[in-house]
């Protein structure tokens, strides 16, 4: 995983993500210049959770719309939305495209099917959860959006 | 933790002593060394529950309590509808009526030897396990409805199973008052193919000898003996639970917002038991406790057909099935009197006492066995019931070891590859799909259950009874 994470820091130095220890579970962290990329980027790290998300192939779409009473419940929403639909579809999503206004979001995210062979998928995650919630806009002028994952 | 704020009670028993917000006490079961090492955040997050409107008694941990969501994982907590009381859908979780059964082989160790690599391929190539494995079963809406209603009383009905399983699972395999109803179109969708499958992380089916005998009385009831092999199988209702949890989170969430209460923690966002959305979550979380249950009965069913094809004429007779994440109505006394309470049990086994009606003939004088998982490649063991414990903590006993490390530092410190040759050596076999899964789920990234299940043996919250350790692992 450090690898994994070198190797994202160096690619996108402007929109990384990482994952931060929790007691029984992992905490996922999107750090962005904008609330956009802080979402698109926690979206990677959930990602990450399960499998490499530089592996998945972007063959497939699927639009997400989610609404919420704040920025922290958008946050959860989205990341739940993603795992019902990877659940539901046997996807896995490698890249996405997010639009955050208002509490609301408009996203599209991109996958393909779960290969078991090429994916080695690690874990799954059951749900995105309230602890360690937090959507903020950072001294230096980034976003950050994290939770921490049920897996 | 900083032990400076508890008070010692007894050898294993330390109390919080009630502040601020509190409405009753904390007590953490624990000897000195797993206290020292317990997260402040337990601490933290039993006085959180102790908080809740309705508690009766105390805001309880186990000894391997660590760090959950809202509630800590191991904790126990009882409600009083008639003072108030809630529920909780962060103090059951998200994997609901997660849970172990242990089956009973009665062979003898040596003849599972000689055909164990066998066994470990024909299990692994059978039980539907990791993201991405879907079960054979596919359910229509009003088979789903049926399943959510009879659990492994349903799963027997179709053939999963014998008859006489069922009255070694708690609730005898069905749980009453489920409402299929109250359970979300999305989870019923996200069930659709996960009808006996095992899941991931730290969901197992394990093959396992008896090591130790520590109450040869108990034992002999319960069917365990040195020397012989039984089979443990770890999980819970799958994606249904997972989005009914999440499901009614975010509706507590919201409805405390809109009704001005603030928490101290989003996850402990509850709702009064006598409320429609009590009432709903109730009846939708019995659903999925139910779905749990047939779901480790089509399980046990496609376990006993790999075992037969290994071992012709093979049988595996249900020990026990326990639940460690639930909300359950039941009664208990407080002060001497009988009151009717909802008690959460998160991340902790029920353990019931000799003589309790819920219990089958067989276990009226031993009490009710408690299985508690360990992680791969190290022991679990078999608990009971006992009376003083059922008066403490309402019945309620530990679940397993708890991690002692993060994921990500498990991924870092050890190779999957590594892990299951290391594990190899000492005979015991590991199937998985995933290498960093296994690397996640490493014997060292746990506490030692050892010690766990001694506090709470100590503590009499259950009595060891033997001890188990791991031939094959089939994981996740």
């Amino acid at each position: 995983m450090q690898g994994l994470q070198a190797r994202l820091d160096l690619e996108s130095a402007e929109m990384p993500w990482e994952h931060f220890p929790h007691g029984a579970d992992i905490g996922i962290r999107g750090i962005g210049a904008s609330l956009d990329e802080a979402f698109e980027q926690a979206a990677i790290a959930l990602i990450a959770v399960i499998t490499d998300p530089g592996m998945v192939d972007a063959k497939a779409s699927v639009t997400i719309r989610c609404e919420a009473p704040d920025e922290e419940m958008l946050l959860t929403d989205w990341l739940n939305a993603l795992i019902f639909e990877m659940s539901t579809r046997g996807m896995l999503f490698g890249r996405f495209d997010v639009d955050v206004s208002d509490h609301r979001l408009d996203a599209i995210a991109w996958g393909e099917a779960v290969d078991r062979q090429r994916h080695h998928p690690a874990v799954e995650v059951k749900g995105a959860t309230y602890t360690e919630l937090s959507v903020a806009l950072c001294d230096d002028g980034r976003w950050t959006a994290q939770c921490v994952v049920d897996v | 933790m900083d032990a400076t704020r508890l008070i010692r009670k007894a050898d294993c028993e330390w109390e919080l002593p009630q502040s601020g917000a509190m409405r009753v006490p904390g007590v953490i079961y624990a000897d000195e060394p797993l206290l020292r090492d317990m997260d402040d955040k337990v601490a933290e997050q039993v006085a959180h529950v102790a908080a809740l409107p309705g508690i009766v008694k105390a805001s309880f941990a186990m000894p391997d309590a660590h760090w959950g969501y809202g509630f800590p994982i191991g904790g126990v907590a009882a409600f009083d509808p008639d003072q108030g009381g809630v529920v909780s859908a962060g103090g059951v979780g998200f994997d609901i009526s997660c849970g172990v059964r242990t089956l009973l082989t009665r062979l003898e160790v040596a003849r599972l030897e000689a055909v164990k690599r066998r066994l470990a391929d024909t299990l692994y190539a059978r039980i539907p396990a990791g993201l991405g494995s879907t079960g054979a079963l596919r359910l229509d809406t009003s088979e789903m409805d049926a399943m959510l209603v009879g659990g492994a009383r349903w799963a027997v009905e179709r053939g999963y199973g014998r008859g006489d399983d069922l009255e070694r699972i708690e609730e005898h395999g069905a749980m009453s008052a489920a409402d299929p109803g109250a359970v979300s179109e999305a989870a019923k969708l996200r069930q659709r193919d996960e009808m006996g499958t095992l899941g991931s992380g730290n969901h197992y089916l394990e093959v396992q000898q008896i090591t130790a005998v520590y109450d040869s009385a108990t034992a002999d009831a319960f069917g365990l003996a040195v020397g012989e092999v039984v089979i443990s199988i770890h999980c819970g209702s799958r994606g249904l639970g997972h989005q009914i949890g999440t499901d009614f989170l975010r509706e507590m969430v919201v409805a405390a917002k809109g009704a001005g209460i603030v928490l101290p923690d989003r996850e402990l966002a509850c709702a009064p038991i006598r409320s429609k959305l009590g009432r709903r979550y109730l009846g939708a979380m019995r659903s999925a406790i139910n779905c749990a249950l047939a779901n480790r009965q089509i399980l046990t069913h496609i376990t006993r057909q790999a075992l037969r094809e290994v071992i012709p004429g093979a049988e595996l007779k249900l020990l026990y099935d326990v639940s460690h994440n639930t909300c359950k109505v039941e009664e208990h006394l407080v002060d001497g009197e009988p009151r009717e309470l909802y008690i959460h049990r998160k991340g902790a086994t029920r353990a019931f006492p000799p003589g309790h009606p819920e219990l089958p003939a067989a276990f009226h004088s031993a009490g009710q066995p408690v299985l508690i998982g360990g992680s791969m490649g190290t022991a679990s063991y078999v608990l009971a019931g006992t009376t003083l414990g059922m008066g403490e903590a309402f019945g309620s006993a530990c679940h397993g070891a708890g991690r002692s490390m993060s994921r990500n530092a498990a991924s870092r410190r050890w190779s999957g590859r590594k892990v299951v040759d290391d594990l190899a050596g000492r005979g015991i076999l590991i199937r998985s799909p995933s290498q960093r899964g296994v690397a996640e789920e490493a014997p060292g990234a746990y506490k030692d259950v050892s010690a766990v299940v001694d506090a709470a043996d100590r503590g009499q919250l259950a009595r060891k009874v033997a001890r188990l350790e791991p031939l094959v692992c089939i994981k996740g």
